[in-house]
């Protein structure tokens, strides 16, 4: 049993590599394509640039609190602030040019002034015109416009050129109205008088030479971001992820590709001269199992030695693990090629059918984007899908940096989705050449 | 050596085989002879335990055929129809394997290669890629590959489809060799010459029935006629054979390939009579010979039926 099941062993791996071109470019094209997944999702810290979104503004003011709201929106680190005009930025939004466009109105300044201190006055309207298919962004941006709208509004207002006339201006309104009560009038004096003074301390303070502290209001937090990974120091690689996706995407077509050669094979003289031999079926079958499984394993560790070489990723958590997961998903990648050649009919169906289930797997398993971008409720789906577990399994053992024991539900998935698939492919395979 | 008892095998509701039965001795040569789709493959296949039959038994030896690794398939070598060789390996890489099949030490298998190689004429192809051989020579190392375990019993299944004369004689003289060296030999072909030249018996089989099962001599007794008048008429436009078939003379007539062929009990005493028939009827001859009778012959006699036109 051992003689002939090793030598079909062995001729399929001869098969495989007799092509060299073949393997060159069925390790190229993940490289590629990992390669550039990986830079687009990040790649290394420091790499990338973060690329600033384009922020176009329109400011129809020209006060001192426009100008302050646009000097703190370009200010920001996440976005490229341009000034516009309100039919150019239309266009530049309708065209998918600019993510966002602010228009200041005239009069933004003054009036949102007093809307500060008066609940009742008329809110001045900031349009903010944005690309529906950046709607995430737009609620980004106008977190950002709030923060500086707020600096800027009550900075002017509490020591600002317009701030001083509007309060000048509100104290005499407030002693020529005949309709407010006196007890509010005395309040509204006090709250404008103390304004007033301390305009006039900043005054006598700059005269001197003094630094100014300053004034408005500000954010009353700071937020520091910390990437939890496993270890310190130790940053996200994206290529790490990619580089998985892109090994389980690819794994899974040679998988494919055996299941049609298999197929392919039962029409030809070949598997007859196999099946006059006197071998049992499971060293037929589970010859080709192991071949396929050893191809796979030796894709997926090439792809990882290269994205370990020029990419520096690393296996930060267990090697056992990654190992462990890299064997299993191999194993399964076999299963699926002979269910594949067991459930199909003819070789342009099977294939047609098999590429977009393939595909569905590789989607929903995250190797294309990872999964934690996914809706929740598709996050908890997919995880009927086997390629969603070896993503997890990989992402967990590369930059998550678990130990052994977060390898072991993947690896026990992934072999019972291999019992499955075996399973199926055993009972349902078509011993009886093809007349 | 071989016996094959009421085989019956249908696909869906197609018949392939309806009671198939042959017995083939030890060092015996037979010609498995029918047109395309007469059954031949499925015998073959059904004997080398490819195929299980709805009913009947194979018994190689006297005894049947039991599950995928019974060892009485070593008895057995298969030369498929389809070539069966990986193009992308070498020829002893391909041998190599199939002697692995078979549970072959590895100093065995070197020399059955080496024997195998040499009995076919690929000695010195034995490095080079399959993919770089001609036709003629994959159907030798076909041939070669189902050596290596020195079965008693070789099944062929068409073993010259596709080559040209040149490597189809080697193939024969390949066949003739083994022969000598008292393989029992099965070969499937739907040419007759092939049959002819090779087979101590022949089996007729046409729609999964044997239709008959004999020696050529035996066959041969088997038809009405003994000769063959082969007339290369100027034009055969017009020629009436309703009306020949009347005279006396005339046992058969037909018109195949151009030439009207004419069965005669004896050439000598009907020949004259035909060609003045032929002449008052307007239709001159430009050549006249004369053939025996062959399978072709006894096929068409048997079924109605011309073995190309089935």
């Amino acid at each position: 049993m051992n003689t002939a099941f090793w030598a079909l062993v062995r001729k399929d791996l001869r098969l495989f590599f007799s092509d060299r071109r073949a393997v060159v470019v069925g390790l190229l094209v993940p490289i590629i394509c990992g390669s550039f997944f990986g830079y687009l999702f990040g790649g290394r810290k420091g790499e990338t640039e973060v690329s600033r979104m384009l922020v176009l503004v329109i400011d129809q003011d020209q006060s001192d609190v426009s100008a302050a709201i646009v000097a703190r929106l370009s200010a920001d680190k996440n976005l490229a602030v341009k000034p516009s005009t309100l039919e150019a930025a239309q266009v530049a939004v309708r065209k998918g040019k600019a993510t966002v466009a602010i228009a200041i109105p005239k009069g933004f300044g003054a009036a949102a002034g007093r809307a500060l201190f008066y609940s009742g006055a008329t809110k001045p309207e900031l349009r903010v015109l944005y690309d529906p298919s950046h709607a995430m962004e737009s609620g980004m941006v106008q977190g950002i416009l709030s923060g500086a709208v707020m600096q800027s509004v009550s900075g002017e207002m509490f020591s600002g050129k317009g701030g001083r006339e509007m309060v000048n201006q509100s104290l005499a309104e407030i002693d020529a109205a005949k309709d407010m009560p006196g007890a509010d009038k005395k309040v509204m004096r006090d709250l404008l008088g103390s304004v007033q003074a301390l305009n006039q301390q900043q005054d006598r303070a700059q005269t001197a030479g003094q630094p100014q502290p300053a004034t408005g209001m500000s954010m009353p937090y700071e937020t520091r971001a910390e990437a939890v990974t496993s270890g310190s120091g130790i940053q996200y690689n994206g290529y790490a992820h990619s580089f998985g996706g892109m090994g389980i995407q690819f794994i899974l077509f040679m998988g494919l590709d055996v299941g049609i050669r298999l197929l392919l094979l039962r029409k030809s003289g070949l598997w007859q001269r196999l099946r006059a031999a006197p071998l049992s079926r499971s060293v037929l079958l589970g010859s080709r199992a192991v071949s396929a499984a050893m191809i796979a394993a030796f894709i997926m560790l090439v792809l990882f030695a290269f994205a370990r070489l020029v990419f520096g990723v690393r296996i930060q958590g267990s090697l056992l693990g990654f190992l462990g997961i890299c064997a299993a998903f191999s194993l399964m990648t076999a299963a699926f090629g002979l269910m594949v050649a067991a459930l199909g009919k003819t070789v342009e169906a099977t294939r047609g059918i098999s590429i977009m289930v393939t595909l569905i797997m590789v989607m929903l398993g995250g190797a294309w984007v990872p999964a934690f971008i996914f809706p929740r409720w598709l996050q908890k789906a997919t995880l009927v899908v086997p390629t969603r577990w070896a993503m997890d399994g990989l992402d967990a053992m590369t930059w998550r940096g678990l130990d052994v024991s977060a390898a072991l539900p993947p690896i026990a998935v992934l072999l019972l989705f291999t019992a499955a698939f075996g399973m199926v492919a055993v009972t349902r395979f078509r011993w009886e050449a093809d007349g | 050596m071989l016996e094959a008892n009421a085989l019956r095998k249908s696909y869906g509701k197609v018949v392939a085989l309806d009671g198939v039965s042959l017995r083939v001795g030890e060092g015996e040569t037979v010609g498995l002879l029918g047109p395309n789709g007469a059954g031949k493959t499925t015998t073959v296949s059904i004997i080398a335990g490819l195929l299980r039959p709805d009913s009947g038994e194979v018994l190689i030896a006297g005894s049947p055929l039991r599950g995928d690794t019974d060892p009485i398939k070593r008895k057995i070598g298969l030369v498929p129809q389809d070539m069966a060789l990986y193009d992308e390996l070498s020829a002893l890489d391909n041998l190599s394997l199939f002697a692995a099949l078979y549970q072959i030490d590895r100093a065995t298998a070197k020399r059955a290669i080496a024997e195998a190689l040499d009995l076919v004429g690929l000695a010195n192809r034995g490095r080079d890629k399959v993919e770089t051989f001609s036709g003629g020579m994959k159907r030798r190392l076909n041939l070669a590959g189902a050596l290596l375990h020195d079965p008693q019993i070789l099944l062929l299944d068409e073993p010259t489809v596709g080559v040209d004369p040149q490597s189809r004689n080697a193939i024969f003289d390949n066949l003739e060799t083994l022969k000598q060296r008292g393989k029992t030999l099965i070969y499937t072909t739907h040419y007759m010459e092939e049959a002819e030249r090779l087979c101590d018996r022949i089996v007729i089989i046409d729609h999964g029935k044997v239709i008959a099962d004999d020696t050529l001599a035996g066959l041969h007794r088997m038809l009405p006629v003994t000769n063959v008048l082969a007339i290369e008429l100027e034009t055969p436009d017009g020629l009436r054979l309703e009306q020949l078939r009347t005279l006396p003379e005339v046992q058969s007539a037909e018109i195949r390939e151009g030439v009207l062929r004419i069965g005669v009990h004896n050439l000598a005493i009907n020949t004259p009579g035909i060609l003045k028939w032929l002449a008052e009827h307007g239709h001159p001859y430009q050549h006249l010979g004369s053939e025996r009778p062959n399978l072709e012959t006894v096929f068409l006699t048997l079924t109605g039926r011309s073995l190309r036109d089935s």
